[in-house]
Formats: structure tokens, sequence, C-alpha cells
């Protein structure tokens, strides 16, 4: 019989804070600028620069830990990781090894059997490297600082995951819950999220893991799914041809569909971990703790309960509005102008969901004041716009973040309901669709309805559809 | 009387009072400079003309009412450890033989905001390593009392530019008796202030945990004036701590009655030379006849002090310096294939010796299975000495030490044997480990006319105590700078002299 093997995955999660400066000085943290511009002494290790702790690093790593169930270190360290690469200015990662600010929390996630919980080992902050550029025509290498001192936490989960489902369930998980605490955007694809996988087979019922790899280089979740894959079946073909798994470190080239190795246990670096005199211990008080617990965000499964509740919304859609904080907000926002859920979720799901997916955006991207949403619906609910026109006007407050009530002004696209226009608009439609009042005369009820469309496609869109209806029969019994 | 006689609290009074010019006092240590370079060698670089140009903005600034300070206008040296912008920085090596800073260190900028003229960047062990100034790769600095022997180290240039007087101060830095071992040997007054004291943002780090900037002057009124300057909490430091006590010279006062004075009987036993020994003791006599309570006791764990230090200055020091790689700036070899080879080339020609078997060291004692064994018992070690020190403080007021076992030694003789020259740090390690001031009085010399300096510690943040000990100390001797000093300024046929003249009445 074939042996039955089970895979055991612990994952290393990088995330990039979403503070404005960077970890140790204040030089700016923004992504995509001009090579060696946010950049100072202390960020491209000159000599003589010293450190300083930016506190919202601290703050959000907290924030994180409490979100995750963790224990905090109350008196935690920074350490000197030190190894040569030119994308490291001072030759030192500054991190945490001997006292990482937040240790044993765990996540709980959906899985096929229910619910499962993942334990986390540690979560650590530590700066992030430069970029290196290598110039293939110049034969040379170019080092950017910029990203050089932006702030990281890694998350380092316990050996608990035993599927790629498990493992994005816990990645996603991660996700949404730094995302609700604004620590970081969490983006696989531009690298404010990096995700190492470790991965150990063992056959099903024993109790020893066996030797583990790390895979590097996955740059989104079908690559991390694809890469479990890959490497499960590499390690249970090297076992069942009486080889062994050596521990190593693979990179996972997702367009070849296979990872070759980096560099094995024996290649290991003696990074000489050490604290940093630079820095003083951080202390965290039980006042600072507890400061930021009670500025933590309603958390997702609250929002999808509560929604539920009080808004009296279906679960698919509290599910899809908290899929992003930035989306529940606007909702949330909206919903208490307006004071009509109902009608601002309808427009998110069905109008707002056909635009994003239409211009390829996802709902973090959505930058539209939950005020005109607001407007938009009181708008129509005084039966000053129609719904046609009001599905225009939400693209453009979706698009540009117009003002509706100025767009629909300046536009003129109010709702005609002056009796004579209308009488007049329907008078002129009959009588260019003689077949359609014959067709009606002969009891086709759908000839009404044609002559209801051509009257509101001549009137713009913006004829009042009820009153014309009524014209549009009224005129016909009399015709 | 001479200008380059004077002290610097003496000078920035008489340029304050219109007797002396910023650019007449500046050209004075310029020429000075000029004819003790060639037999002293204290300066890595000089810069003439910036410092006339300062000197003449400062005067400017000084005629205004702009600046009032006591050492407005006075030149002054700086270690070339320190990051000065505009002005090479090599920490003596090889390894920063092009590096100009773009910033200026913050002990620096104090300096500067208090009228200060720099004259240029002094010689010292490389990277701050050794106490002889012998392993700078310009060359060593020799000590102005006798050419054949060494100024000390690593702070060899400031104290040697201080003696012969090539400026009326200089900053030095001390990790391991850096700055009061080689005053001891040139004769000066140094003192290295209370751990987070003065900001290290702009020094080039050595031993991070136990670096720190100090003066070094003529007598102790220069050095708490120059402390007073230097002294700040500075905020891009970390280790940087805010004080209310700076005003250091309100403690240049005579009176040391009732001052309880410790004699470690394990800092005068076996090893001390016997010249040494007495100097010292004389002078702790000079205190008690002025009142002060004198006392022996044991201060116990002495001799572990000298391992520990090694340890964590050379931990430390291994990584600091891993920064320098040939990559962003400084010393990059001529000829390498891929960055590996780029990196061991550059770094095994940009270092000297001493700090190559420093950065091993430091590597090797926090290697993986080794950590516990030697970083961190070190780092107990250090733990136990302060507290040795606080038990000692609940007692006494000040202790007294030597800086160093003997009188400086002839050039050549230290580097041969490493572990003697290690050894000769006995009496300066523990007050870095413990984090504590130490001043250094120069009190005597040795039967070879070699200076001989007497060590004042005291607790954490008591820095007036020393002053107030020292200046009562100084006050019963005369300062007397090395002859050469003055053989040198008549030499050069540059003998700047200055008559006071009536103050100016407004109504005339």
């Amino acid at each position: 019989m074939k042996k039955q093997y089970e895979t055991v995955i612990g994952l290393e999660v990088h995330v990039e804070l979403a503070t404005k400066t960077k970890i140790f000085c204040s030089c700016s943290t923004r992504f995509g600028s001009a090579p060696n511009t946010h950049v100072c002494p202390v960020c491209t290790g000159m000599p003589g620069s010293l450190p300083v702790l930016n506190k919202q690093v601290v703050e959000y790593a907290l924030a994180v830990g409490l979100a995750t169930n963790c224990q905090i270190n109350q008196y935690c360290k920074f350490d000197r990781k030190n190894y040569f690469y030119p994308d490291n200015p001072q030759n030192y990662q500054i991190s945490q090894l001997y006292l990482p600010i937040c240790h044993d929390g765990f996540v709980e996630i959906e899985t096929e059997a229910g619910k499962k919980k993942i334990g986390i080992h540690e979560i650590h902050m530590e700066e992030d490297a430069g970029k290196l550029v290598h110039d293939e025509w110049g034969d040379c290498s170019l080092v950017d600082y910029n990203r050089s001192g932006v702030p990281l936490i890694e998350i380092v989960s316990e050996p608990d995951m035993r599927n790629a489902q498990e493992v994005i369930a816990y990645l996603e998980k991660l996700r949404m819950t730094i995302q609700y605490l604004g620590a970081s955007d969490c983006k696989l694809q531009e690298g404010s999220m990096r995700a190492d996988v470790n991965l150990s087979v063992r056959e099903a019922g024993t109790k020893n893991f066996g030797t583990r790899t790390e895979m590097k280089n996955l740059n989104s979740f079908k690559a991390i799914a694809r890469a479990i894959e890959g490497e499960r079946e590499r390690q249970i073909e090297l076992l069942e041809s009486g080889g062994q798994v050596i521990q190593e470190t693979r990179r996972w080239d997702d367009g070849k569909g296979m990872s070759r190795a980096m560099r094995s246990k024996e290649d290991a670096q003696d990074y000489r971990y050490f604290p940093d005199p630079d820095l003083v211990p951080v202390r965290i008080d039980d006042e600072w703790i507890e400061r930021i617990r009670r500025a933590q965000p309603e958390m997702r499964e609250e929002k999808i309960a509560r929604y539920q509740e009080q808004f009296e919304l279906p679960l698919y859609d509290a599910q899809i509005l908290t899929e992003s904080k930035h989306l529940a907000d606007i909702f949330e926002e909206a919903a208490s102008i307006s004071q009509k859920p109902k009608e601002v979720s309808n427009w998110l799901m069905v109008e707002g969901m056909r635009l994003l997916k239409e211009s390829e955006m996802d709902a973090q991207q959505l930058s539209f004041s939950p005020c005109h949403l607001a407007a938009l619906i009181k708008l129509v609910d005084d039966n000053i716009i129609n719904r046609t026109v009001a599905k225009t006007v939400f693209e453009a407050i979706v698009r540009s973040d117009v003002d509706p009530e100025k767009f629909v002004e300046e536009k003129g696209l109010k709702v005609v309901n002056d009796a004579d226009a209308l009488e007049k608009a329907v008078t002129e439609i009959i009588a260019a669709n003689p077949q359609s009042v014959q067709d009606y005369k002969n009891g086709k009820e759908k000839a009404a309805g044609f002559l209801v469309g051509q009257t509101m496609k001549a009137m713009k869109g913006k004829a009042d559809p009820g009153m014309v209806n009524e014209f549009v029969r009224k005129l016909l019994n009399e015709a | 009387m001479r200008i380059l006689d004077l002290t610097a609290m003496e000078l920035g009074k008489k340029i304050k009072a219109g007797e002396i010019g910023v650019e007449e006092a500046t050209a004075a240590a310029l020429a000075q400079i000029k004819a003790a370079e060639p037999k002293v060698h204290a300066f890595v670089t000089v810069d003439e003309e910036k410092a006339m140009v300062r000197a003449r903005q400062v005067q400017e600034q000084i005629s205004k009412g702009q600046l009032a300070g006591p050492l407005a206008g006075v030149p002054a040296a700086i270690k070339d450890n320190m990051c000065t912008k505009g002005m090479l920085t090599t920490c003596s090596s090889r390894m920063l033989s092009n590096f100009v800073p773009s910033y200026t260190s913050e002990a620096v900028r104090n300096l500067e905001k208090a009228g200060a003229v720099i004259l240029g960047k002094t010689n010292m062990d490389e990277f701050a390593m050794g106490s002889t100034t012998e392993t700078s790769a310009y060359g060593e600095t020799k000590n102005p009392w006798n050419l054949e022997h060494v100024p000390g180290g690593s702070s060899g240039g400031s104290c040697a530019a201080v003696a012969v007087n090539e400026c009326f101060y200089a900053l030095g830095s001390d990790t391991g008796g850096s700055i009061r071992q080689p005053s001891s040997f040139c004769g000066v007054t140094g003192i290295k202030p209370t751990y987070g004291t003065v900001s290290r943002y702009g020094l080039i780090a050595y031993g991070s945990s136990l670096d720190q900037i100090g003066p070094i002057a003529k007598d102790v009124a220069d050095c708490a004036a120059v402390l007073e300057a230097i002294t700040s909490y500075d905020p891009k430091d970390s280790t940087s701590i805010r004080r209310e006590d700076t005003d250091f010279t309100s403690a240049l006062t005579e009176d040391v009655r009732g001052l309880r004075i410790g004699i470690p009987d394990d800092y005068f036993g076996e090893g001390l030379d016997s010249q040494v020994r007495e100097t010292i003791l004389a002078a702790v006599d000079v205190l008690r006849e002025k009142g002060a309570v004198v006392e022996e006791f044991h201060l116990s764990l002495v001799e572990y002090a000298i391992p520990a230090y090694y340890v964590i200055a050379s931990a430390e020091a291994s990584s600091n310096l891993a920064r320098f790689d040939g990559v962003k700036y400084g010393y990059r070899a001529q000829e390498y294939e891929g960055l590996h080879s780029m990196y061991k080339k550059s770094r095994s020609e940009g270092f000297g010796p001493e700090v190559k078997r420093r950065i091993m060291l430091g590597s090797f004692v926090l290697s993986s299975g080794y950590y516990d064994a030697y970083y961190l018992k070190a780092l107990r070690t250090k733990a136990l000495i302060k507290k040795a020190f606080d038990k000692a403080f609940e007692t006494y007021d000040i202790i007294v030490a030597p800086a160093s076992p003997a009188t400086a030694p002839k050039l050549g003789q230290s580097l041969c044997d490493p572990i003697q020259m290690y050894l000769g740090d006995i009496y300066t390690i523990s007050v870095n480990l413990a984090g504590l001031p130490g001043l250094t009085v120069p009190c005597g010399t040795d039967s070879n006319g070699l200076p001989i300096g007497m060590q004042l510690i005291g607790d954490c943040f008591q820095e007036k105590k020393l002053l107030q000990a020292g200046f009562a100390f100084e006050k019963s001797r005369c300062y007397k700078g090395p002859a050469l000093a003055k053989e040198l300024e008549q030499e050069s046929g540059a003998v700047f002299q200055y008559t006071s003249v009536p103050q100016q009445n407004d109504s005339q």
C-alpha cells in the first residue's frame, strides 16, 4: 500500500508598516520615488550616524500583536543581525532575536473541517534593506536606499498548517486584520506583504517532523498555493525514491512552476546576533498596552455580525462590504448620513462592484466621499432624478467624487415632470409609431411598454417614468 | 604675555575684551602647528584657509555682540573620529582616507555654536584602537615632552596638540581610557564624562556602549568650560541623557573640605610604577591638607575588567566597523573579482593589524556557541563591576587612581606585545564599563621628565565633584607645558605677543 503523507507548514510573513517615516530616522517611506531621494546619514549607514526608534512602529506592532492574541514582552530589545550585502548599508540589520515584542499568539481560520487555530510563535520589529538594481549593460550594480530603514514586522507562525487552503486562509486572515488596524496595506505584489513558506512532510500518524525547506520569492496567493503543492510533491518523491530532504532555502520560480536550491543549512551564515548598543530597551507599560487595546477598531467578524443584525443585511452582502475596511468605512458613513443602509449597500454591492470590476480596481482604491453617495440616495428618494440617471451620477461619483446635486444641476439631469412637456413628447412618439398603436389596440400590452421606452429615450432618460406611463396609456386609449 | 601660553578661558576673556583678535589667535595657533607638526605630528588634517575664514566670521559675530560665550573665538582641534561636514574625517585609517562627511557631529556643532574656530583634525590610533597613537595609518604622533616617547592613545594627537600649544583645547573620545591615559602622558587635563552626557551622534563608533566624547585642555577650568559647551541632550542619540546639572564651571571652587576620597589598594599595588605611585599619593596629600578625608579601601574585581572590556568593545567594534566595505564610501581595492573579493580585499588593505585583530576577536566572541561563554559573561562582569563602584560610592565622593601603570613608553615598544598594551588599560577601562566620569589632572613628572597624571573617578553625574577636586589641586601648582612648546615658538620666529590695552570709553 502506498504511504500517506501529511504536509506540515509554517509561515514567516514580513509586513511593511504604514508609518510615514522610517523606523530609525525621519526619512519618508513613500514608495516609487526616484532612487536615493528618501535617504539620510542614518538609513545609508554613514559613519557616526545613530538610530532612533520611531514610536509608531511599536504601536503598530503592539496593535497587530494584540489583534492576534499575543503575549507582549513589556521589556523588549533590538538586536543586530550581522551579514554583508550591499543593500544593507551598515552590513547589519537591526532586528529582534532575544526579546521580540510579541509572542505566543494565534489566529482562527475557517477550514472545511470548521474553525482552526494557527499559532503565532512571535512577532518582531526590524528594518527593511535597500534595493539592488543590476545594470546588465553597464556591468555594475546600483543600490537604492529609499527602502532601507522602512519598518517591517515579521510574523512567525507555528508549524500548524497542513495544506495550501489553510495557508491561504491564514494569510487572508492576517492581511484582513492588519489592514483593519491600518498597520499596512499588505500588498503582496508590491512587496508590502511577503511570505516565506517552511514546509516538511511526514508519514501520516507520525509525531516527529520531517526535515523542512524554506521557500522564498512568493508574490501572490496563487504562487504560494502552487509552491506548496510543488514542494510537497518534490519532497514526497525524494523520500519515496529512498532519498532525503535537505534543510535548505529554495527559490520558487512561478513561471516554470518549480523551485531551485539557494543555499543549504551548511552554508547558513552565523549572524552573530547581539543587542544593539545604540538603542535603549523598549519598555511597554500596562497603560500603553491598554491604550492600544482601546483604540483597536471593530474587526471584520464583528462587523459582519453587526451588519446582519443592525442593518438586516444578508450574510453575503455583509461579507462583501467588510472585505476591506475602507469599503466598510464608506458604507457605514454613507449609511449613517442617509439612514438608508440597505440602499447604500445596494449601490455598493451592485453598481459599485460592477464599476470596480470594469476598471480593474479594488475596493481599497475607492476615493469618493460617502456623503455624496448619501446625497445621491436622497435625490432618488425625492424623485429629483430617476434610477437610470442615478446610475450615471453614481458612476461620476465613483470616478471623480462629484457632488451629485451640482452634477445633476449642471448636466440638466433632473426628472422632467412637467405634464405639458411630457404629454407633448408622448403625443409625438405615438404619432411616429402608428404600428405600435395598432398593436396595442389589438391587445398587445407590450406595445405600450415599447412606447414608454421610446419616450424615455427621446427625453434622454430624464422623464419621470411613472408619469410617462400614465400619459402613454391615457393617449393610447384616446387614440 | 604670549598668546599661546594662555588657557582657553583666558584667551576667551581677552578676545571678548578686544585685547586679542580671533584672527590673531588663530594665526598664532596655525604658526605653532606649522612649527610643531614636523616634529610632533599631532594632526591628520589642518585647514588653514577654513580656519582663517571662520576666525573672521566669529570675530564679526563677537564684535556685533552676537557671540558672548567664554569659548567664543578660541581655536580648537578635533579628534579625527568626529564627523566634520566638508572636512576629511579619517579615523586615522586608510579605510577612510577619502571620507568627507556630509554632516557635522553634534558635539562639534555645539562647539561651533559656542564660537569655536576649528583648526583641523588630530591624529589617533586607527579607529581609536590602541593606547599609543602608533596604530594610525598616517604615522605616529610623538610626545612633546620627549619626542622618543608616545603621547598615549587613542586621543594622542589631541593631547599632544594641546601640550605643545598647537590649539587651546581639543576634543577627544574615550572608550577605555583614550582621553585620560594620553592626558596623563602629555601632562594635560582631560575628562571623560558620564556615559550619555555628550551626544555620540557623528562620533564614528568603536565600542558604542563605552564611547564618550570629552574635552582635553590645559587646566581644569578649561575642561569644565568645554564640557559645558559640548554637553547637550540630543534626540538623535538614543543613549543621550537629559541632564539639568550641566553648569560645570560653577563647580570651580577650591573648597574640598569634607570631600571623601577613596584610594583603592588594588589600584596601587603590584604592577604600578613606584614613581607614579608616589607622585599621585603626594597629590592626594595636597587634597588632604586642604580638608579632604582620605581613606584606603578595596574595590575588588579589578582583574576582570580587562577581559570584560576587550570582549565587549571588540564585539561591538566587529559590528560597528562592518559598514566599511568599500561599497558606499572610503577605500576600495583597485583589483577584485566579484563582490566578495571586493569586500575582502578592500577590508584587508584598508584596515591595519590592530583593527583586524579586534574585528576578529569581536567576531569570535559573538559566534554561535561562544556568545554565552564570552559576550554574555562579559556583560555580567560589567554589571558586577558597576556594583562594586556603586558600593564604593556609598562611602566615597571620589576615587583616586593612576591613569596608567607607568609614564609614556618609548615609541615602538608597545605594539610588539599587544597583551601587555591591553594590560596597561587596567586603571581606566572599569570607568567605561561602569559608565562613570573620570578626570585626569597632571600632578608631576618622573625622573625622566615625563608627566604623570592623577585620575579622579566619580559616581555617575558627579563630574562637578571631580572638577572641584581637580581645580583645588591645580591651584596648588602652576601649569607648565613641555619646553618644546616654547622652543618651537622661538625657532619659528612667530612669537605672538599681546599687550593689554585700556578699555575704550564710549564717550570718547
